[in-house]
């Protein structure tokens, strides 16, 4: 049975860049590998290629199923697929697990060729730049030169609006979602407090946890669990969960009462049972670090000085944690450079995660500016 | 924000005239973005709209438009001062609730500022209330009662406001029907178009 719309059964491809990679942190990573799909066929011309960029806990697997039993299509299935928002009768579509991910591509899991041991604590901190040096590697591999767009939400966003600025003559267009030029103090705090969840869990070992035959799981749904909260807003927790509880009446014991907690204590669990720690920490360190304004010695507006891509920007309003004003600062430096931009500002409830939902007026959006895209190509 | 129908934007060919070929453009409330396209193929200029109802954005974005999403009144903070050669209110200024402010916000990004308007003072809309009614017309389309033109103005009235707040009115054109209008226009005159400058 085939599913509408779906680009079907995917698999994931590893491409094995031998080209050494100087890393923003000094470190030479001599060889590495990256895991990506890809969906839709490259045109003849190579220029229908669309990038997507991952977010904190993200990876390649973008759309599609593994196999007809598996249960969850890939993170962005209602966004991509055949006569979808993004068509991939019209666009080939990248996904890719970024650098220091735990998905396939090397990654403090993966194991050092000169020690023949997992990488652990020794792997270094990879920036956002580094990894779009690293998927600009995987582009060429593919024979594009030129990408149509590159698209992401959130640290995907930030992906993408570091690629109109690192390759300028690479990217058409730019697509950034629910992002920010950089993190606030706050968004700092929360991923600080993330990763001391983590550290200070007694199985972490300094990150060397691995030989150890265990993982920092406490730390780590701790660390998801908060970030949950901070991904959906007030009014959307109230709507779906209010105080609710789980039973009849209340406890009065230390179990699990309300049915937030019991939401918060799956996603938590779910999450860390698949996902690395050491790879956790590092796409935390990768955002807090992500700032083309070098720390204000640098107007945002005159980082984006040679930028050729168009932009669309699309901001969500109960979105706290990338909020629109963020958005806005984005928008703000593309105009003053006339940069040509598009914004958009979206009703929604759900906060931050509003990016992964399939809202009609969202998805419309994008469907309209893809179909630009192809015309204007 | 468009706050009348398409059809009746016989305006757009005036608007042409004053605005210099290839300059760039801010068109507020920019609906569909008509107009804008309209000034790119006659005037080959390049801009931007701006346009904060939902359902006219994506009309704009669908047709080639470049379109900001936020509310003109809530501030332009994100347009640089004297950064457009034209900054254009386009039958939009009688639904704003904060006039001056928004007036003197397009002087500060444009060069040159052009606001068109309904003028309340059309003997047609005259008519209308001696024989008891808000009138309605094909530059009035709405009923009182679902109006968003909060701040109808007739032509006397908007020349006095300029006076006040030393707006310089560099161009003027009073239009019925898409002719001319010379004499009385306060009187025979259903739709207003101005140019200014600051003083």
């Amino acid at each position: 049975m085939s599913e509408k719309n779906s680009v079907g059964i995917v698999k994931s491809k590893i491409f094995i860049c031998k080209n050494p990679l100087k890393l923003d942190s000094g470190v030479l990573l001599k060889e590495y590998e990256l895991s990506y799909e890809t969906y839709g066929k490259l045109n003849a011309k190579c220029d229908n290629a669309v990038l997507v960029c991952h977010a904190l806990s993200g990876n390649h697997h973008l759309a599609g199923r593994y196999s007809a039993s598996d249960k969850c299509p890939g993170w962005w299935d209602s966004l991509i697929g055949p006569n979808k928002p993004l068509d991939t009768n019209k666009f080939f579509v990248i996904g890719v697990n970024n650098l220091g991910g735990s998905h396939g591509s090397t990654g403090p899991k993966s194991i050092n060729p000169k020690t023949k041991k997992p990488w652990g604590s020794t792997f270094p901190i990879v920036t956002i730049q580094d990894w779009i040096n690293s998927q600009n590697a995987l582009i060429n591999y593919l024979g594009i030169s030129t990408l149509s767009g590159v698209l992401g939400g959130s640290l995907g966003g930030m992906q993408a609006v570091q690629w109109s600025i690192q390759y300028p003559e690479k990217v058409k267009n730019a697509i950034v979602i629910a992002a920010a030029p950089n993190l606030t103090a706050q968004n700092i705090a929360f991923n600080e407090v993330a990763r001391q969840a983590i550290v200070t869990d007694t199985s972490f070992n300094k990150g060397d946890y691995y030989k150890l035959g265990v993982t920092p799981k406490i730390g780590l749904r701790i660390a998801r669990m908060l970030g949950h909260i901070t991904y959906l807003s007030d009014d959307i927790m109230g709507q779906k969960f209010g105080r609710k509880i789980k039973n009849k009446k209340y406890q009065y014991n230390l179990n699990t009462e309300f049915e937030i907690e019991s939401y918060l204590n799956y996603q938590g669990d779910k999450f860390a049972n698949e996902f690395d720690a050491n790879t956790y920490i590092r796409m935390t360190k990768a955002l807090d670090y992500f700032d083309p304004t070098n720390g204000n010695k640098k107007k945002l507006s005159t980082v984006f000085k040679n930028i050729q891509s168009e932009f669309l920007i699309i901001s969500f309003t109960s979105d706290w944690r990338f909020s629109p004003k963020r958005s806005k600062e984005i928008v703000k430096a593309l105009l003053d450079n006339n940069i040509k931009v598009s914004y958009a500002e979206i009703t929604a409830t759900s906060g931050h995660d509003a990016f992964l939902m399939s809202d009609d007026r969202y998805h419309n959006i994008l469907r309209s500016y893809f179909k630009r895209m192809l015309g204007t190509k | 924000m468009s706050i009348t129908k398409k059809s009746s934007r016989y305006d757009f060919s005036i608007i042409a005239d004053w605005v210099p070929s290839d300059s760039k453009v801010l068109d507020l409330g920019c609906g569909d973005g008509e107009l804008l396209n309209y000034l790119k193929a006659k005037k080959n200029v390049t801009g931007f709209g701006v346009e904060k109802d939902e359902l006219n954005w994506l009309d704009a974005l669908k047709n080639n438009i470049d379109v900001i999403q936020i509310d003109i009144e809530s501030g332009l903070s994100e347009f640089e001062t004297n950064s457009f050669d034209v900054v254009i209110l386009s039958k939009t200024i009688q639904s704003m609730q904060n006039t001056e402010v928004v007036i003197k916000e397009m002087l500060r990004i444009g060069k040159q500022v052009i606001v068109t308007f309904p003028n309340f003072g059309y003997w047609k809309n005259r008519l209308q209330i001696l024989s008891g009614k808000m009138p309605t017309s094909e530059e009035l389309p709405y009923a009182w009662s679902d109006t968003p033109n909060i701040h109808l103005c007739t032509i006397e009235d908007f020349d006095n406001f300029c006076q006040k707040y030393q707006f310089k009115i560099t161009g003027r054109k009073i239009l019925t029907a898409k002719k001319s209008v010379e004499i009385f226009p306060n009187l025979f005159g259903a739709l207003a178009l101005y140019k200014l400058v600051s003083k």
